[in-house]
């Protein structure tokens, strides 16, 4: 992740593959648990962890999408609904049924890939914005749906109250405890997102994006796989809204309107379509920079304004600021934050004797 | 106030001065209270104006020495109207130390409970968030402090019956609502009183962003004829709802509108006061510029040789924003007095809001009673009507149907 070799020297398909290109890698991997299993939840406060918790939420999120956009083309401007597919299954199945979170969770995944797919049918026919707008009427329906049917939304409300997870008898019910909840299902996204995209499935996707006619010509079942995007994009955005329902203890539906779709889809735009480490720099990046602009305007902008104008501008600027940053950071890399750091990295691999 | 570079850093050094000299004894008294405000977010217009109103209060305590010694620091973070953002505004609230939290927004309301509750820190829902939380056992630390939206609707049903000659027997009543679930929240308690009273209700959507009514008020207007509407409608559907029955030519003296859709803003953006004469508007902090609590804001501002902030024009939200952080004050000033020496925590301002009682701030604050079970302090009103270019108090502070309210909260899970 960190180090490269400072040339191409592999001379397999097995190496090419390899998930750890060099030993440093596997040390990296142990360094990189090491501090987020044993030395951030020991050193920092709360509050941090806290953050950090909506970023793990997020990377599921972003990871699920950038399997469907970034890795197989097929854009899709649903992702908030499926997210509430998801919390609105599990938040029913634990609160009537009292089933804990370890079926919950894939239960909300799974109803959310049936329903993901249902939607993607469109996209055997549609390609592009044509196919933005049918999802689009996707979150739509799926938002009036859960809005209107109190067998689904639990009341005129719509919203369940979800206890906290417990496993064996030990409820996470701190920021702390949480931490550790959501950074295993992270990790646990990540791994297989790493391990999907270059299995024969990830390279199918990568196949039906660049050319679904060539793909198709090389043996590839395009209708199959693109119903597949969708369906393992959808569980992955299951597993997002479950996660957000146990961490606010509650599911409601006003948390994932379009609006959050719009997010998502800018977190992996931002962090680089069709890279792993891309939608979590995205992830990163869109719930930090919010927090890092309030931050610096409360240090600073005393200096400047009055009291009573910060607090009419921090928010204002944030939003400002929040534009003009990702339309800056488009303009520098297209590719997104995951180039910028390849671009990073290949500078260092022949430092200090670039040609 | 123009700032040269010489005067910054005159700040900046005084400031130092001022942290290094007293730092310590300083931070021991003070009381921090976290504020989520909208000033972006699609509710923004609620949020200019009515944090304003919040923070000037506070200041004027501050100005008078504070409480029981305390000063008061409002921590603000506007959450854009996002419920992550309201997450992470509510631990960095935690953080700052805060020991009550000023919600804004049912959603956040509803995804901030159950942590509230595990921190026990109280934190307040004025005119929004979940109905049934005015039952301080199921709901321990959340404070709604002002009429829920099944009170509005009680008290909406009540005013129609006085307007309509005392009797809404066969009568025909339309509940116009955006179609979230905020504005569906009334729905249960309409339709037992529609049985109760036997007049017919029917129910008329605004699907979100709720800028395109004219189908539904044609309905109401032509079709269904009714007697009276009640509306409940937010962000820029109220005017846009005022507007649209003006238009079609029905009686806004039969309309009644709750609590936020009745701000002067509503009324400008719907073409001003002289289009929105007879509109009735729900209240839940009194209305217009003459309350003696105003006037000493007022003074304050006058003494730093500062205008009167612009926003106490919109007086209906500004003055809300004065009652959340006057109900704020007085439940920190009864934590203080029944713990005089040590810090309070949030269970002790849980304990002090269930002490409030007779306190009005010269008629601006309902004749709130705040206890153990009832946190929802009575669920007061005032409906006041655009009358000649402002709005004119139409009730006296009321509640209505209070055992058909109570039936309902006690049977919500």
């Amino acid at each position: 992740m960190f180090h490269r070799e400072s040339g191409v020297f592999k001379t397999t398909y097995g190496a090419d593959m390899a998930l750890y290109p060099l030993p440093i890698a596997k040390w990296t991997v142990v360094a990189l648990a090491a501090l987020f299993v044993v030395i951030i939840p020991l050193a920092v406060h709360e509050y941090y962890l806290s953050i950090l918790n909506l970023i793990f939420i997020a990377i599921v999120g972003a990871l699920g999408l950038n399997i469907l956009v970034g890795y197989t083309g097929q854009i899709s401007i649903g992702h908030g609904a499926f997210m509430s597919v998801g919390a609105y299954t599990a938040a029913n199945l634990a609160v009537r049924l009292d089933l804990p979170f370890w079926i919950t969770l894939p239960a909300g995944g799974l109803m959310a890939a049936l329903i993901g797919v249902i939607v993607g049918m469109p996209s055997l026919r549609i390609k592009g914005l044509y196919l933005a707008i049918a999802t689009l009427a996707g979150q739509l329906i799926i938002e009036w749906t859960i809005n209107h049917v109190p067998a689904i939304s639990g009341g005129a409300q719509a919203s369940i109250e979800v206890d906290r997870p417990s496993l064996f008898g030990f409820s996470f019910n701190t920021q702390g405890h949480l931490y550790f909840f959501l950074l295993f299902f992270a990790v646990l996204a990540i791994v297989a997102t790493l391990n999907l995209v270059r299995s024969r499935i990830g390279r199918a996707f990568v196949a039906v994006r660049d050319q679904d006619i060539a793909a198709e010509i090389i043996g590839i079942n395009i209708y199959r796989y693109k119903l597949l995007a969708f369906a393992i994009s959808s569980f992955y955005a299951g597993v997002c809204g479950v996660l957000y329902t146990y961490y606010f203890g509650i599911a409601n539906y006003e948390q994932f309107q379009l609006i959050v779709s719009i997010d998502y889809l800018a977190m992996i735009i931002i962090g680089g379509l069709g890279s792993i480490l891309g939608a979590i720099f995205g992830a990163v990046f869109v719930t930090l920079l919010p927090i890092a602009i309030r931050w610096t305007m409360e240090s600073f902008g005393d200096l400047l304004f009055s009291q009573a104008a910060v607090r009419n501008l921090i928010p204002n600027l944030r939003l400002i600021l929040f534009g003009v940053l990702i339309i800056v950071f488009l303009v520098v890399e297209p590719e997104g934050l995951n180039r910028l750091w390849r671009n990073i990295r290949n500078y260092f691999r022949v430092w200090p004797f670039a040609y | 106030m123009k700032k040269n570079p010489a005067s910054v850093a005159a700040l900046v050094f005084s400031s130092g001065l001022l942290l290094g000299g007293s730092g310590s004894g300083w931070a021991q008294k003070e009381v921090v209270i976290g504020l989520l405000c909208d000033r972006t977010g699609p509710t923004q217009t609620v949020g200019v104006n009515l944090c304003p109103g919040y923070h000037d209060y506070i200041s004027l305590v501050n100005s008078k020495g504070g409480v029981e010694g305390y000063k008061v620091r409002a921590v603000e973070i506007d959450h854009e109207f996002k419920v992550p953002q309201a997450m992470e505004a509510y631990e960095r609230h935690k953080k700052e130390g805060a020991v009550l939290i000023g919600i804004y927004g049912t959603p956040h309301t509803q995804a901030l409970t159950q942590k509230l509750t595990e921190d026990k820190i109280p934190g307040t829902s004025p005119g929004f968030g979940t109905s049934a939380a005015a039952d301080g056992n199921k709901y321990p630390y959340i404070f709604p402090i002002a009429a829920s939206y099944w009170s509005q609707a009680a008290v909406g049903v009540k005013f129609a019956k006085t307007q309509l000659a005392g009797s809404l027997k066969g009568k025909k009543i339309a509940y116009l609502y955006y179609d979230n679930p905020a504005g569906r929240e009334p729905l249960p308690i309409l339709e037992d009183l529609a049985g109760l009273e036997g007049f017919q209700l029917k129910t008329f959507a605004v699907p979100p962003p709720g800028v395109e009514m004219g189908a539904q008020v044609l309905d109401i207007a032509q079709r269904y004829r009714a007697d009276f509407v009640l509306t409940h409608l937010f962000g820029r559907a109220p005017s846009v709802s005022i507007k649209e029955l003006k238009r079609i030519g029905y009686p806004l003296k039969k309309v009644v509108g709750m609590v936020w859709g009745a701000s002067e803003a509503d009324i400008e953006a719907a073409g001003g006061f002289a289009v929105a004469e007879g509109y009735n508007a729900m209240q839940f902090a009194g209305v217009g510029s003459d309350y003696p609590v105003l006037n000493e804001i007022r003074d304050m501002y006058k003494k730093q040789g500062k205008e009167a902030p612009k926003e106490m024009v919109n007086s209906v939200l500004y003055n809300r924003g004065v009652l959340i952080a006057a109900v704020h004050t007085e439940a920190v000033r009864n934590a203080l007095k029944a713990k005089p020496g040590g810090p309070i925590t949030g269970a002790d301002v849980k304990l002090g809001f269930e002490k409030i009682k007779g306190f009005t701030l010269g008629g601006l604050v309902p004749p709130l009673e705040i206890t153990v079970n009832d946190h929802e302090g009575g669920g007061w009103v005032q409906i006041f009507t655009v009358k000649g270019g402002k709005f004119v108090k139409a009730t006296e502070w009321d509640k209505a149907y209070g055992d058909v309210l109570a039936k309902h909260i006690k049977a919500a899970k």
